[in-house]
């Protein structure tokens, strides 16, 4: 076991060394890679942090959907043959609900910042009050 | 987008200022150097020029010789196509900077051309968001769909030799890219499907279409559209493709709301197209949105692999995270969530 700081907080803290320390200091190209760089971080440390519980709510959804189970690339690749196959598409139970739940946990690591996810994600947390 | 000096390679600057000679005469200089950057295969320079009593700025758009993109449906048509379809747009009421040569073999600088520097804006984030260009984004989605009416009705005759791409090669070719890749993604594969369902309705007339006409990749003046810059996958397609690709949500930069290109509405562009003499098939529009988002989610992922292939930078590596914006933009499209 490592001591205290945890992975999460060492990426935190990295990153935030990149945006508020270093990047005042650059220009140009350099300074635009340095602000990729911290979002890098950002990704990685969202991954670590969400995945775990994402993939396994991935699977669970995947196992009804297919009434099968197995290791998650195998499920997600499957279900990608059966909709190629026209034996799953619009009109199954669960493959849409599915599909927004998967995409809404991927931005939430990839990019919690982009308009739409923000949008979206605020009406399912909140139903009732519609658009953010 | 940020600026970076030109690199150490003096071979290259003494080419361009053998480039500029020729072109504008033995006593005019290269002053300042300047690397644009934004071009995703092609580079372009900001190029000062003094001779007697002349002061000029130019740009110099060229093709590194060693990128080498893997791409079956999205092909360049080649930098002389790119100048010479600007030059034929501007009579045509396209605003365009103008072209002032096209590199030859003697130039040693590989393909090319050189045009005009135009003054304006191009980062997408800022003309959808900043106040200084409010008055600017007023009529410019109109203004954009009536650029696009023009290229779309330029006679065929006029134009240069491009690669003819009908929408189902175009849609097996992308599925074909997609497989290469190898990596599945079910809200892809329901793209797929619906594109393979509704690709029977569009309407077969092809004609000029620009390929990556959207926010980005036109000039904003404050007096509004400027130039229509980033002719080098423009083909011969479907004239909806074009339409399409401007409202994804991806050149939406943030105003969610706003499809056409993040500066106004589906309405306002529409109108402009119709205004300058074009029709609009507004199924066929979301037709070629949706392939639009499918399209540039295989892009990010594909710039990734030339990340994994040797392209070492921390912005190739990001990009491949961009994929998944596509898929919420997709679901947006085929399983709206709300009435609209």
């Amino acid at each position: 076991m490592h001591p205290p700081p945890s992975r999460l907080e060492l990426l935190e803290i990295v990153a935030e060394f990149l945006r508020k320390d270093l990047l005042p200091k650059l220009e140009g190209a350099t300074a635009f890679h340095t602000l990729v760089a911290a979002n890098v971080l950002d990704i990685v440390r969202r991954e670590l942090a969400l995945t775990p519980d994402a993939e396994a709510a991935e699977r669970q959804r995947l196992e009804r959907l297919l009434d099968t189970t197995g290791p998650l690339e195998t499920l997600n690749d499957a279900l990608c043959l059966a909709i190629r196959e026209g034996r799953i598409g619009p009109d199954t139970p669960g493959l849409w609900d599915h599909l927004w739940a998967t995409t809404l946990d991927t931005l939430a690591v990839d990019q919690p910042g982009y308009a739409a996810y923000r949008l979206e994600a605020a009406r399912t947390i909140n139903p009732q009050e519609g658009s953010a | 987008m940020p600026a970076e000096p030109c690199p150490s390679t003096t071979d290259f600057a003494a080419l361009v200022a053998r480039m500029v000679r020729r072109h504008l005469g033995a006593q005019c200089a290269v002053t300042r150097q300047t690397r644009l950057s934004g071009g995703a295969s092609q580079e372009s320079w900001a190029i000062e020029v003094r001779g007697p009593g002349v002061v000029e700025k130019l740009v110099l758009r060229r093709v590194p010789a060693v990128v080498e993109r893997r791409r079956e449906v999205k092909r360049p048509a080649g930098s002389a196509n790119e100048a010479r379809l600007m030059q034929i747009m501007k009579p045509r009421g396209v605003p365009v900077p103008t072209v002032r040569w096209i590199l030859d073999a003697q130039d040693g600088l590989g393909e090319g051309f050189v045009m005009d520097w135009m003054d304006g804006e191009t980062i997408g984030r800022k003309i959808v968001r900043d106040a200084a260009y409010a008055r600017a984004r007023e009529n410019l989605a109109f203004d954009c769909g009536a650029a696009l009416a023009r290229i779309h009705l330029t006679p065929r005759d006029e134009l240069p030799a491009l690669r003819e791409t009908h929408p189902q090669e175009y849609l097996d070719g992308t599925f074909r890219e997609y497989e290469r890749q190898g990596h599945r993604r079910p809200v892809f594969e329901m793209a797929f499907q619906w594109l393979r369902q509704h690709i029977g309705r569009l309407d077969p007339a092809l004609c000029l279409v620009h390929g990556d006409f959207r926010t980005g990749n036109y000039i904003l003046g404050q007096d509004g559209l400027r130039g229509v810059l980033d002719w080098e996958i423009a083909h011969i397609g479907h004239p909806m493709e074009d339409l399409g690709w401007f409202c994804i949500g991806s050149w939406r930069f943030g105003q969610v709301d706003l499809p056409a290109g993040g500066v106004g509405s589906r309405e306002a562009l529409f109108a402009g197209y119709e205004s300058a003499g074009g029709r609009v098939d507004a199924q066929a529009v979301r037709f070629w949105q949706v392939m639009g988002s499918l399209t540039w989610g295989l892009d990010c992922v594909e710039f990734a692999r030339e990340f994994q292939r040797g392209d070492r930078t921390v912005e190739r590596a990001a990009i491949g995270r961009r994929a998944s914006e596509n898929e919420i933009d997709l679901l947006r499209l085929l399983n709206p969530r709300e009435p609209r």
